[in-house]
């Protein structure tokens, strides 16, 4: 199995129209997943077509998604845009959404994260490269790829990658993949201080997921997600799991590329981080060349087999 | 983005939140034009630069203190003149110091008792939160490290925004009575109110004072904002002082670029920014030392890259040069291109070690080794870090 997303999931694209969101449709289509639909406000009847697939574009998420059953969405609308985008996928009562635009400003996803709680969507991001669940075929074509990543360095299997950068996510899959070991599935929940969903959150998705075998994590400077995370999995989490935390030299107080990544206390420092990884038995990786290894010892140790 | 003390104060009487009566100067020729605004009697002179401890803060020339208290105006006037087109060195400048571009004078207000008020982003729980303290005029980290129990905390729905009740006990915990009470607590719901409308990412009100007359004054402020948010505030955008930001970083953000100078001396170009700290990381794991943080983002162009190699190279110090780059969105040839015509473009003398993996990357790295430039290619990230940090040596 796999979490959140399954190769027989039907997404939809807003902003498919846009060069970033169109470009990244048509990876996801190539990669063999189920994009049934775009979303362009004033684009309704029009169709968004590669190669052999043609999209239909519609006017609102809940128009596509009673049209064509899609249940999550992409969204790749520019940053002043992005929350009522956001907030349309939660009015149709989708299952997820998945928001991919960085630059949203602080203050709009304090008050779209309100409005979303306790409803029944769920967000994952934003700024984030999205999920993807690898498929069966070469290079892991039939997978659900939603959002950004590189498809072709997964491969399908029993390793849950989250983290909040989407390059290396990208990283510890490739080193993952090139050993031999595949993934259920690799989740960015987005480098913003505010997100929809946190480490904890797939950590403990992944944890019920008799697929998942075993977890790499990956974090950085800033906040305490990370912690609490930790936290957890050394009270419930049974499956073996590998750590990373990235900026141990960056400055205080200066924001690193994301917005969550600022050092603002003793508590959110990588070393802080780290620290609590190793109390609660995660095994971490020393560079980020180190974070399949580091899981293939968190493994071994436990002797659960990985692939 | 940071604003001056000054224009913190001019934005927190618009939303109602009062200051001691105060004129900025720009130039000596300005002073007297400033105090006149002042009545005569005892004045502090403010040095303005974004960075804190300026009162403990001393001038290259010898001189002490960015911030004095003066008796009189004449006296006010001539620290002034210490003080403007000097460097005060802080504890948060750097051993360079600052430029003193601007002081304000202000009414030297008397001091009952100093508080400490904030608001800012709660990240656990994604909503606004109030701190505050009767440990004012103090470094707050050190009051919430040794006395935790003064430290108030108040989170804010905001759904609702901040409701009376959540004043109330503020002011309570905080000893305000009376008129006091009263002044504190239109001084809350003002902080509030503008740290909201103007999308700031922190305010921060240290210390907030009682005067013998019952007034609750900003004695200092310090006020952040979202960068995502200024497209929606041209008027914080036009507070910026780019006398106070670092030369390359703003040419970096010009190019789409993220960029912040360290003092290390091998320099990074590296796609994402947890990519890009990591790579920081791993040249200091292996013996290294990064000279910045450079992050081209997700969908550099060709001139992306020219100009983050023509902006790290604009660092003196920079002995070495690592590429990071795994293409996830972007093309890996893209970066290669970039990287071989920066290199022809600026003559590069010192060694560079590119990493490239991920989409296209075959094209790239075929792109470099037909360039004929001396690029050395590096494997894994560790092995990329271990070759430059040993040409480094």
């Amino acid at each position: 199995m796999s979490i959140l997303v399954t190769p027989e999931t039907r997404i939809l694209v807003q902003g498919i129209t846009g060069d970033f969101g169109g470009r990244h449709a048509r990876l996801s289509l190539d990669y063999g997943t189920r994009v049934v639909a775009g979303v362009t406000p004033g684009k309704g009847g029009l169709w968004f077509e590669h190669g052999a697939h043609r999209v239909p574009i519609f006017n609102s998420v809940a128009e596509a998604a009673s049209a064509t059953g899609a249940t999550v969405s992409a969204i790749f609308v520019p940053p002043p845009f992005a929350a009522d985008a956001i907030l349309e996928c939660a009015g149709a009562g989708l299952d997820l959404a998945v928001a991919i635009t960085e630059g949203i400003p602080v203050r709009d996803m304090v008050r779209v994260k309100r409005a979303m709680q306790g409803g029944p969507t769920r967000l994952l991001g934003p700024n984030c490269p999205g999920i993807v669940t690898p498929g069966t075929g070469p290079d892991s074509h039939g997978g659900c790829r939603i959002g950004i990543a590189p498809g072709y360095i997964h491969k399908k299997g029993h390793v849950g990658v989250v983290s909040r950068s989407g390059t290396l996510t990208y990283e510890a899959v490739y080193q993952l993949t090139v050993k031999g070991i595949g993934q259920s599935t690799c989740v960015g929940i987005g480098g913003d201080p505010v997100n929809g969903t946190s480490h904890l959150d797939i950590v403990r998705m992944f944890n019920d997921d008799p697929d998942t075998h075993g977890i790499i994590l990956i974090g950085e400077i800033g906040g305490t997600a990370e912690v609490e995370a930790a936290r957890w999995i050394k009270a419930h989490c049974q499956k073996p799991v590998a750590g990373f935390i990235a900026g141990s030299t960056a400055p205080a107080g200066r924001r690193m590329g994301h917005a969550g990544a600022i050092v603002g206390g003793a508590e959110d420092t990588a070393a802080a981080k780290i620290a609590v990884f190793r109390e609660c038995g995660i095994e971490v990786a020393a560079t980020p060349s180190d974070m399949a290894d580091a899981l293939i010892r968190a493994a071994a140790a436990r002797g659960v087999k990985l692939s | 983005m940071n604003i001056h003390e000054y224009q913190a104060k001019i934005l927190l009487e618009k939303f109602g939140a009062p200051v001691p009566r105060g004129a900025a100067a720009r130039s000596a020729a300005e002073f007297d034009a400033a105090l006149a605004l002042l009545p005569e009697g005892p004045t502090m002179v403010k040095s303005q630069i974004h960075a804190g401890g300026r009162g403990k803060g001393t001038f290259t020339d010898g001189y002490k203190g960015g911030v004095k208290f003066c008796r009189t105006k004449a006296e006010a006037r001539e620290a002034a003149g210490r003080m403007l087109g000097n460097t005060l060195v802080t504890v948060q400048t750097g051993p360079a110091g600052r430029k003193v571009q601007t002081v304000y004078f202000t009414v030297a207000s008397g001091i009952k008792h100093e508080y400490y008020l904030a608001v800012l982003l709660d990240r656990a729980s994604s909503r606004p939160v109030i701190i505050a303290s009767t440990e004012g005029g103090v470094e707050i980290e050190k009051v919430a490290h040794d006395t935790p129990d003064r430290i108030l905390r108040v989170v804010i729905d905001p759904a609702y925004g901040l409701a009376d009740y959540q004043v109330r006990e503020l002011t309570a915990r905080l000893g305000l009575t009376g008129a006091e009470a009263k002044n504190g607590a239109r001084f809350i719901r003002a902080l509030y109110a503008l740290y909201w409308e103007t999308d700031a990412a922190m305010v921060e009100i240290n210390p907030l004072i009682t005067t013998p007359e019952g007034e609750v004054l900003a004695l200092d402020a310090k006020l952040s904002f979202d960068d995502n948010a200024l497209f929606r505030h041209p008027e914080i955008v036009a507070l910026r002082d780019l006398n106070e930001e670092d030369p390359k970083e703003i040419e970096a953000s010009k190019a789409g670029l993220s960029y912040i100078a360290l003092d290390g001396n091998i320099a990074c170009l590296v796609n994402g920014a947890g990519l890009a700290m990591s790579t920081m990381d791993i040249i200091k794991h292996f013996g290294g030392s990064p000279a910045n943080f450079l992050d081209v983002g997700g969908g550099a162009s060709k001139d992306q890259v020219v100009a983050a190699f023509k902006i790290i190279l604009g660092d003196p110090h920079v002995r070495g040069i690592m590429v990071n780059i795994f293409g996830g969105i972007m093309d890996c040839n893209v970066i290669a291109l970039g990287i071989v015509e920066a290199v022809r473009e600026v003559g590069l003398k010192l060694p560079l070690v590119v990493r490239l993996e991920g989409n296209n990357v075959a094209a790239g790295k075929k792109t470099l080794a037909d360039s004929g430039l001396p690029i050395i290619s590096g494997g894994t990230m560790a092995d990329a870090a271990q070759k430059i940090v040993q040409l480094v040596a």
